[in-house]
């Protein structure tokens, strides 16, 4: 019978080559992710783009030309065009990513926080703690997002910081909701369990093995909320609850351009272009990561 | 003698939280000396593994009602505050689960998880907590162990997973081990090598086991003394020895017989026990097995049998041990 018992070495079942850490191990998938190399790109260009943009703009976003309204595409002088009040588009595209990429990252980066909070909150006391707070947070469901967010913006009155704070406030039910609901599923796992048998506290299981697990999920989930924002920053901006004009935002400009469709309809479309490229960018980039984080497979 | 180091009086366990409270564990005495290892046989539902969370106080607070007394190394674990039932937890009990997959952090290293579990008990370095872990994998007879404390416990086969969970148990040098049904996951093989690996153990740290199964051949395997557990109730003990040899509960004697060695000869029937367990949330006045029981009769179903000392060694909690001597080694084929 003692033979059934292996000394050190003896079985050498393969293992993987290098030990290495979880985020290098996301990393190196990424990586090999040609959907994630080419959104990723994309998505750095126009992040490098609005941050360089006093040095990328070829002329100045604010500076129009009564002359100069509408040209199309490729006229001398405006690449890309000027839009009804003779503003070259191209500047205007690259100082609107400014507001556009604030816009979509910025709410949900706070969204993230608070609403992860006050899931894992729900979600690990359970009982009536949580009840009460998921169904203050079911309130917020009752009216669809857009509205919830065109509501919340008008009532507090058009501007940035307020726009932001209407975004904020719409993206932190359904973050909170899947903090919870994987909160939940967690508390019941064997491994919590083994956790407390080994004498973790409510605070080292909430920090350990919750957070540990929790973040995955939401993170992926945040990420594709980005292009989400981005789209209602712009819709906002669209009925002039956000940005105020003269400012380049692509929602705002893709508002004052509207009216020109028929006269330029290719100038008039590129605010659309950029919103549409960003999202997509930020939805496969999301795709990409969460299959990437899932070191099961 | 001296005193056992772990030992339950009357232990009760009611979970009150459904509609009828479900009497889980119904009044269960056992001591276990220090260094000596005790299996918990029983089907399922039938109280073992609720034993051992009651021991750990694992079970849900608010929905358990818990009666008896739980006494381990002199202390008495329902009286302990927070913070002693945190060092108690792993520091003087530990405990390793049936499924060790699900027993693992998902999204940490093992050597994390270990490293965690040590410092959380003791204020040492993450280096030193690390060489702990190491030296424990190679106590636990994990090749490469240096490689695969660095690896996610998906990476690793179910023994191997298996021996890690037991060397995250004893990361904090417990005294009592208490395994939840751990080869049960696993396959035959592999199930020797972790009986073996836990005996093997036992021996070099002096460890307490209570060993819950329902593989009567894995608890003789590793077991000292058998409590064979029926509707929240011991209702036979004895060393591993009697139990197989002579046993006198008519449950065991139907445990015994069900097992497929008697029946690996073609067109021979395998024996089962008729019938279903109890409800636990409605128990009947007397022997909880009577109405499964061949040898039943009217006594038995109106009082509740008291744990008595037979002649050939086991206790067991019937009225009939009159009919169930046996000769000696039948029921294994012996």
């Amino acid at each position: 019978m003692a033979q059934a018992v292996l000394p050190p070495g003896e079985i050498e079942v393969e293992a993987p080559v290098k030990a290495q850490g979880y985020w290098s191990t996301v990393w190196q998938r990424l990586r090999r992710d040609p959907v994630a190399i080419g959104a990723g790109t994309v998505l750095l260009l126009l992040f490098g783009m609005a941050i360089f943009a006093p040095w990328v703009a070829p002329a100045d976003p604010l500076q129009g030309s009564m002359i100069d309204r509408l040209k199309p595409i490729g006229t001398e002088g405006y690449p890309l065009g000027a839009d009804e009040l003779g503003r070259d588009m191209l500047s205007r595209l690259i100082w609107g990513a400014r507001f556009s990429l604030l816009m979509g990252v910025t709410p949900v980066v706070f969204a993230f926080f608070i609403g992860s909070t006050i899931g894992i909150i729900a979600g690990y006391a359970g009982g009536i703690t949580n009840s009460v707070i998921m169904r203050t947070i079911d309130v917020f469901y009752a009216f669809p997002s857009v509205l919830l967010a065109v509501a919340l913006s008008g009532a507090l009155g058009a501007g940035f910081g307020n726009a932001l704070l209407s975004l904020t406030v719409v993206f932190v039910p359904p973050i909170a909701r899947i903090a919870e609901s994987v909160t939940t599923q967690l508390r019941s796992r064997d491994f919590v369990e083994a956790a407390r048998a080994s004498g973790a506290g409510a605070l080292t299981i909430i920090r350990v093995h919750v957070l540990g697990n929790v973040l995955g999920p939401i993170f992926v989930y945040a990420t594709s909320l980005i292009s989400v924002s981005m789209i209602l920053a712009s819709g906002l901006s669209f009925l002039g609850l956000g940005v105020r004009p003269p400012a380049a935002e692509w929602g705002l400009m893709l508002n004052t351009l509207r009216t020109a469709i028929y006269v330029q309809p290719w100038v008039a479309a590129l605010p659309g272009v950029m919103i549409f490229a960003t999202s997509i960018s930020f939805n496969l980039l999301s795709d990409s990561l969460r299959s990437a984080m899932d070191i099961k497979t | 003698m001296a005193d056992p180091y772990l030992r339950l009086d009357q232990l009760e366990v009611t979970f009150t939280g459904g509609r009828s409270p479900v009497r889980a564990v119904n009044g269960v005495d056992l001591t276990v000396d220090s260094g000596e290892t005790v299996a918990l046989i029983g089907e399922s539902g039938s109280g073992k593994s609720v034993t051992l969370r009651a021991i750990l106080r694992l079970n849900p607070e608010k929905k358990t009602r818990i009666g008896g007394k739980v006494t381990v190394g002199g202390r008495d674990v329902m009286g302990l505050g927070n913070k002693a039932l945190a060092q108690f937890r792993g520091g003087e009990v530990a405990m390793i689960f049936q499924e060790p997959l699900l027993a693992l952090d998902p999204v940490y290293t093992l050597g994390d998880q270990i490293t965690e579990a040590i410092r959380r008990h003791e204020p040492i370095s993450k280096a030193d907590a690390r060489k702990r872990a190491l030296s424990l994998f190679e106590r636990v007879r994990i090749p490469s162990p240096e490689r695969r404390l660095d690896t996610y416990p998906h990476e690793m086969s179910g023994g191997m997973r298996q021996r890690a969970m037991i060397a995250l148990a004893l990361a904090c040098n417990p005294k009592v081990l208490l395994a939840d049904e751990p080869t049960t996951a696993l396959d035959a093989t592999v199930q020797i090598q972790i009986l073996l690996l836990l005996r093997e153990l036992q021996r070099e740290f002096g460890l307490s086991i209570i060993f819950v199964t329902h593989d009567l051949g894995a608890a003789v395997e590793v077991a000292d003394r058998i409590a064979v557990m029926y509707a929240g109730r011991i209702v036979e003990e004895g060393s591993a020895r009697d139990i197989i040899h002579t046993p006198r509960h008519p449950y065991t004697i139907g445990l015994l017989k069900s097992r497929a060695h008697g029946a690996m000869t073609k067109g021979r029937r395998l024996d089962a026990i008729a019938g279903s367990p109890p409800d636990l949330a409605d128990l009947p006045k007397g022997c909880a097995f009577a109405a499964r029981c061949t040898l039943a009769t009217d006594p038995c179903r109106q009082t509740q049998p008291e744990l008595i000392q037979t002649e050939t060694g086991t206790r067991a909690r019937c009225l009939r041990t009159d009919q169930t001597l046996t000769r000696p080694g039948e029921l294994v084929g012996a």
